[in-house]
């Protein structure tokens, strides 16, 4: 063998044993205790580092749980059973969590708003049709039906019905938000899952305008609010719901005549 | 004098970031707030720093003596993967606060290219101790100035109407390569 090879090899694995010696006794003196509890409590989330709680990642999540700073619900992605462990390990109750929910807040799908302004031919995607005058509906509020929420949607909870408006496969979604984001109109609103009042209607022209452009758009007739109790309020024709007055049971659903604001089923 | 050249050459005019465009990972990912920009140049000030000093010592009482030039890269990258990882448990025994805000750039040192050109560029040029301290000083003080200086604008640019299509890195790139530009105004002054 070659001289030089040996001196080589001699010499990159002594450096390299004198790196590792000095780290060894860095790693002895300057250790870190840590709460066990951290690690344990991290392994049961699911380690996106997503962001979606509000904090740096997963792990920076898992220390504030061990600190009592979050909510054990605070993880939006998590498996429900993970979270009943990490309750259990910290001794904590993971009752009370109500799982968010996304609505989409308009109805006015290809039948409903039927006459259009031009057809579009250009890009699938809602931040084109955007871009482009507005997507081929005449209504500047409503869903442009481009799928940009099925697309962002990572747990396929999203799909695009006949009718060019999105509906949430309420058992795949979990609540991350994501096609909040994605929606260019801001129709899409994160909502808890046994709330069951709302405006399908984002528009805010004036009666004559909208009913012109859909059949089942908030005319801003005040109907629905005049009896109740401002848990709906009017804001520039169009009905909006203030949820800490809300009383159902006060709105006459029955007056819209258009069915902008209704009453869903939802499992309680 | 000859130190004070090298010091404002790595600093402003040979910028490792805007004239060589070395580490622009971390120049790109942790930009987004002034405060961390600064704690990221300075850890990485100081791995550059001590960089200098142990791979300048190893090359010229190591490697030259065995006549083992050829193997620089690998003994470098050995250096600085060990000194990261010492950085690391320092900070992390000194400041929690500060190792969670630089969070995965930290470790990310070890491939800042940065870092290992400040090594290379050490042994190309032959220079002596005293001078590669000041050049990796000089190094970490430009690197720490360009990343304020992006930081300082990628805050303005969040106020600002940009096209969804260039959001968050391409117009950083963009904004990178003007910066990069202004930059060349200094290249006559040494």
């Amino acid at each position: 063998m070659d001289i030089t090879m040996i001196i080589a090899l001699a010499t990159m694995g002594g450096l390299g044993f004198v790196f590792a010696g000095a780290l060894a006794i860095a790693d002895k003196k300057l250790r870190v205790e840590e709460n066990p509890l951290i690690a344990k409590v991290n392994e049961l989330l699911p380690g996106a580092n997503c962001g979606g709680c509000g904090n740096a990642g997963c792990y920076d999540f898992s220390v504030k749980l061990v600190e009592g700073k979050a909510p054990v619900n605070g993880c939006p992605v998590a498996d429900p059973d993970n979270v009943k462990a990490i309750a259990m390990l910290l001794g904590m109750d993971s009752e009370g969590a109500v799982k968010m929910i996304p609505r989409i807040l308009c109805r006015g799908g290809n039948s409903e708003a039927a006459k259009k302004l031009a057809d579009y031919y250009g890009p699938l995607s809602c931040s084109a049709m955007a871009i482009v005058s507005g997507g081929s509906k005449l209504c500047f509020y409503g869903c442009l039906g481009g799928g940009d929420c099925v697309t962002a949607c990572p747990f396929n909870a999203m799909v695009m019905n006949e009718n060019g408006i999105p509906e949430v496969i309420e058992p795949l979604c979990t609540g991350c938000g994501l096609c909040v984001k994605a929606c260019p109109r801001n129709i899409i609103e994160m909502h808890p899952e046994d709330r069951n009042v709302f405006v399908f209607c984002k528009n805010h022209d004036d009666a004559k305008t909208s009913k012109s452009l859909c059949s089942v758009s908030c005319l801003g007739c005040g109907a629905c609010a005049r009896k109740s109790d401002g848990g709906v309020e009017m804001q520039n024709f169009l009905g909006v719901i203030n949820y800490d007055k809300l009383d159902a049971d006060k709105i006459q659903f029955e007056k819209c005549t258009t069915g902008a604001i209704q009453k869903i089923d939802v499992k309680s | 004098m000859n130190l004070f050249i090298i010091f404002i050459s790595a600093a402003i005019v040979n910028n490792f970031v805007l004239a060589y465009f070395l580490g622009i990972c971390p120049f790109v990912g942790v930009s987004n707030k002034t405060s961390s920009a600064v704690s990221m140049g300075m850890a990485t000030t100081f791995v550059m720093v001590v960089t200098a000093i142990v791979s300048y010592l190893i090359f010229a009482f190591v490697l030259v003596p065995f006549k083992l030039e050829f193997l620089q890269i690998p003994s470098f990258i050995l250096v600085i993967a060990s000194l990261v990882q010492f950085v690391e448990m320092v900070i992390k025994k000194v400041s929690q606060p500060l190792y969670r805000a630089l969070g995965i750039f930290l470790p990310l040192i070890t491939t800042n290219c940065a870092i290992l050109g400040l090594a290379l560029f050490i042994s190309m040029r032959e220079y002596n101790l005293m001078e590669s301290v000041v050049f990796g000083f000089g190094a970490g003080v430009g690197f720490t100035l360009a990343l304020t200086l992006m930081a300082g604008i990628r805050e303005e640019l969040e106020l600002a109407d940009v096209p969804k299509g260039f959001q968050g890195a391409p117009i950083t790139l963009i904004v990178a390569g003007i910066l990069a530009m202004a930059f060349m105004g200094f290249a006559g002054i040494i």
